[in-house]
């Protein structure tokens, strides 16, 4: 019988491969383009696997569960890796027990992100490996090299993928689960394990020797593989970009890095010395470019044709070492735009709405409600990182100081999923240190830009059994906030009646939003009605920003409709309208 | 075989990944080297969706060039219009007449062009205009409006219509198999 196939995504292969390698524990906090990974963990019965609050808390756990003995995976998307720094540069002087791989997977093109930072430059950093998979087959078979690297050298292995690699789909030939070498129980070995100043002084310098140790296997692994052809043009490519240069240069030669951290030096200056003409096609920083300039090896191009912005593609690479102009077909131009957009019946909606009404300035954060900075809402005016919303407002607030201008007042809105990220901290910063500012915290239930994962609020694991939900007035009223407010925010006059209160008040005040996900809990009311005689066109509905509402004409009557099948009844719309002209359906 | 480019274009919600699935596991059975790329994240909000579909002997990038597209399977007009100039020369566009209001146009910023056919036809590619929502209607569930787009592209590739109707049964929840193939049939008429 011929091996088993699947098609998989890149995601679906880690997934795969970590089951077949044995790991015991995975843990993650969600983030495009790495969510599907442990999304497709938790359906191998083998593995514990589980939702942290953030990056650090799930790395902190994998870290747990290696020194445990147990074989380990930690995933996020590329910023991430920022929040669990601070544990990932001490695991690496402590390395490993069972072997840990942390998977980040980066976001080149932002499409779901708010930077396209190129986190091969951790490995770099941290001194760890990096290892990169071009396709599903890599990316599933990678993870076993990976967990042996790890083990082999005492050292967590930094798996990078990009969103082209995380979602896109390829064959996959599937094996079957091997139980890990070593034994799970913990053993108490202080001077690896407990980084004070004396045994850290002890770690570095093996840190430094394992990095030199790595390069020698550089030079022999499988992970880095030369592909011989045409030696005109030799190429040092990795990841997606290894297939983008097979398909635009078939007839080049490839160095074909697996390894991208720490570079195998004798290989790379054996390519480039059979090769006329070397290049480096890598999207993001010159990683390679650099290192190997270093080495002291001609490079003729890198980085002088390939952009550090935004993702290569067949087509451009042909194109730049051609010489030629890129000839593509343009897309039609001025056609209307479909941006993402808040669901009907969103509880976000109404929020918004107001706070653009009430024309404060708001400080954002990360999540669905993110969208209201678009248009035509546009009342988000600050958005950094996950947490950054309330912490932000408070700096705003002291140094605007005491104002009764609502446009030089702030209202920090932050989400459940990220409260508990990273947003505790900063509110307990606000009770601290007396800030007069307004923090939103809306509770939808879940983590919802993401695709609606379970989180400590939602009351479910990741796998789905309950759990304790985290009562957040409760938490938010222990960090000693008085004026701690719930709002409906179906209801627009309750809103702002109680958001004028709020920023009218020396004190700070929490306002609490619980209204579950309609998207994700499938929550949908009855369809509303517009009534064609009352209506005047006036698009006053139009700016809540809903799908299911468009503006019709018939000859110089211009009416607004609402289409049933997408409407879910929230009401928002008609408590807008002047006229009365939006009701129930009867 | 040559390279087979698949791009499908629609909007969040309409199927468009389900379509992909279908193409990509009758290409396997094929026995074809297969590749699939789209990006999630912000699609379930009502944004633009695409799909790159590509199966050969070999296919080393996931992703579809612009002009290099051998079918284009519009699921809503214009958004089929928005990716015309993926398609390359002597391509064949099969779209969905429907037409979905994206928020640019509900808010009343911009209007929702008139002449989107027209359009489409004046880049004089081979061009198939399909009732999707009206064939899945009569299929059954207007949901099925995606197969209805599979079944009218099925009927211009090398591959036995039984491989399609055995990968749409193993696919397809048992429930919704009969209407899916009803609406397949549908599609895969309209075309002749």
């Amino acid at each position: 019988m011929s091996a088993k196939k699947a098609i998989l995504s890149g995601n679906e292969a880690i997934a795969r491969g970590v089951w077949e390698a044995g790991v015991k524990l995975a843990a993650a906090y969600p983030g495009t383009p790495s969510t599907e990974i442990l999304e497709n963990v938790k359906n191998y019965s083998d593995i514990y696997s589980e939702w942290a609050p953030n990056e650090k808390v799930a790395l902190e756990v994998g870290i747990g569960s290696s020194i445990a003995g147990a074989r380990t995976l930690v995933t996020m998307k590329h910023v991430g890796v920022n929040v669990a720094a601070d544990p990932l540069f001490t695991f690496s002087y402590t390395g490993v027990n069972g072997g840990l791989i942390l998977v980040s997977a980066d976001d080149p093109s932002m499409h779901s992100s708010q930077n396209e930072q190129d986190n091969r430059n951790y490995g770099k950093f941290a001194k760890i490996p990096v290892i990169e998979a071009a396709d599903s087959q890599e990316c599933k078979d990678f993870v076993a090299i990976a967990l042996e690297l790890s083990e082999k050298f005492d050292t967590p292995v930094l798996y990078r993928t990009t969103t082209r690699i995380s979602h896109s789909k390829s064959i996959v030939t599937l094996g079957e689960r091997k139980e890990q070498p070593g034994k799970v129980g913990l053993e108490k070995n202080m001077p690896k394990y407990t980084m004070l100043p004396v045994s850290a002084k002890r770690r570095h310098p093996l840190v430094e020797e394992r990095i030199l140790k790595l390069k020698e296997y550089a030079e022999t692994t499988e992970l880095n593989r030369v592909e011989m052809a045409d030696t005109k043009i030799g190429i040092i490519t990795n990841g997606i970009s290894y297939q983008y240069v097979k398909e635009a240069l078939p007839k080049a030669s490839v160095l074909k890095l697996g390894l991208t951290y720490p570079l195998p030096e004798n290989k790379i200056k054996e390519f480039a010395g059979k090769v006329d003409k070397l290049l480096i096609v890598e999207e993001g920083d010159p990683f390679f470019e650099e290192q190997v300039k270093v080495m002291g090896v001609k490079v003729d191009h890198g980085k002088d044709l390939f952009p550090l912005t935004g993702e290569l593609s067949a087509a451009f690479i042909k194109a730049q070492v051609e010489g030629a102009t890129l000839d593509l077909k343009a897309a039609v131009a001025d056609l209307p735009g479909r941006p993402p957009a808040f669901c009907p019946g969103c509880s976000h909606r109404g929020i918004f709405t107001i706070l653009r009404k009430l024309k404060v300035f708001v400080s954002g954060d990360i999540g669905c409600y993110t969208l209201g900075a678009l248009p035509p809402i546009t009342a988000m005016h600050t958005c950094v990182c996950m947490g950054a919303s309330i912490s932000m407002g408070h700096g705003m607030d002291k140094a605007v100081g005491k104002n009764d201008d609502y446009s030089q007042k702030v209202v920090s809105v932050i989400g459940d999923s990220t409260f508990f990220h990273s947003g505790m901290t900063s509110l307990l910063n606000c009770i601290y240190n007396k800030s007069a500012s307004v923090a939103m915290i809306l509770d939808n239930r879940t983590t919802g830009m993401t695709g609606g994962q379970e989180n400590p609020g939602s009351g479910k694991t990741l796998g789905g059994e309950d759990a304790i939900a985290a009562d957040i007035p409760a938490l938010v009223k222990a960090f000693g906030i008085k004026n701690v407010v719930k709002i409906n925010p179906y209801d627009l006059k309750d809103i702002e009646d109680k958001m004028r209160a709020a920023l009218d008040s020396d004190e700070m005040t929490v306002v609490v939003v619980e209204a579950p996900c309609v998207l994700r809990y499938r929550i949908s009311h009855p369809a509303w009605v517009v009534d064609r005689d009352k209506c005047t066109g006036c698009k006053q509905c139009l700016k809540v920003s809903c799908n299911a509402l468009s503006l019709e004409k018939e000859g110089d009557d211009k009416f607004v409709v609402i289409d049933p099948n997408m409407c879910a009844g929230c009401g928002v719309c008609a408590q807008v309208c002047k006229f009365d002209a939006i009701g129930e359906a009867k | 075989m040559e390279t087979t480019n698949i791009l499908l274009a629609g909007v969040g919600g309409q199927g468009v990944l389900l379509a992909s699935q279908i193409f990509t596991s009758v290409a396997i059975e094929a026995e074809l080297d297969v590749k699939q790329s789209e990006v999630h994240g912000m699609s379930q909000r009502g944004g633009s969706v695409t799909s790159h579909v590509r199966f050969g002997k070999k296919v080393y990038s996931p992703t579809i060039d612009p002009g290099e597209a051998d079918f284009l399977i519009g699921f809503e007009r214009l958004e089929t219009l928005r990716n015309m100039h993926c398609l390359k020369a002597g391509g064949t566009v099969v779209y969905n007449s429907m037409r979905i209001n994206p928020g640019t146009v509900a808010s009343g910023a911009v209007e929702y062009p008139g002449d989107v056919p027209e359009q489409i036809a004046a880049f004089g590619e081979k061009t198939f205009l399909i009732d999707g929502l009206g064939l899945a209607e009569q299929a059954g569930n207007t949901r099925s409006s995606n197969v209805v787009m599979v079944g009218a592209v099925s009927s211009f590739l090398p591959i036995p219509e039984t491989l399609w109707e055995s990968k749409i049964k193993e696919i397809l929840p048992p429930k919704l198999v009969d209407l899916n193939l009803k609406a397949f049939h549908l599609g895969r008429d309209a075309v002749k």
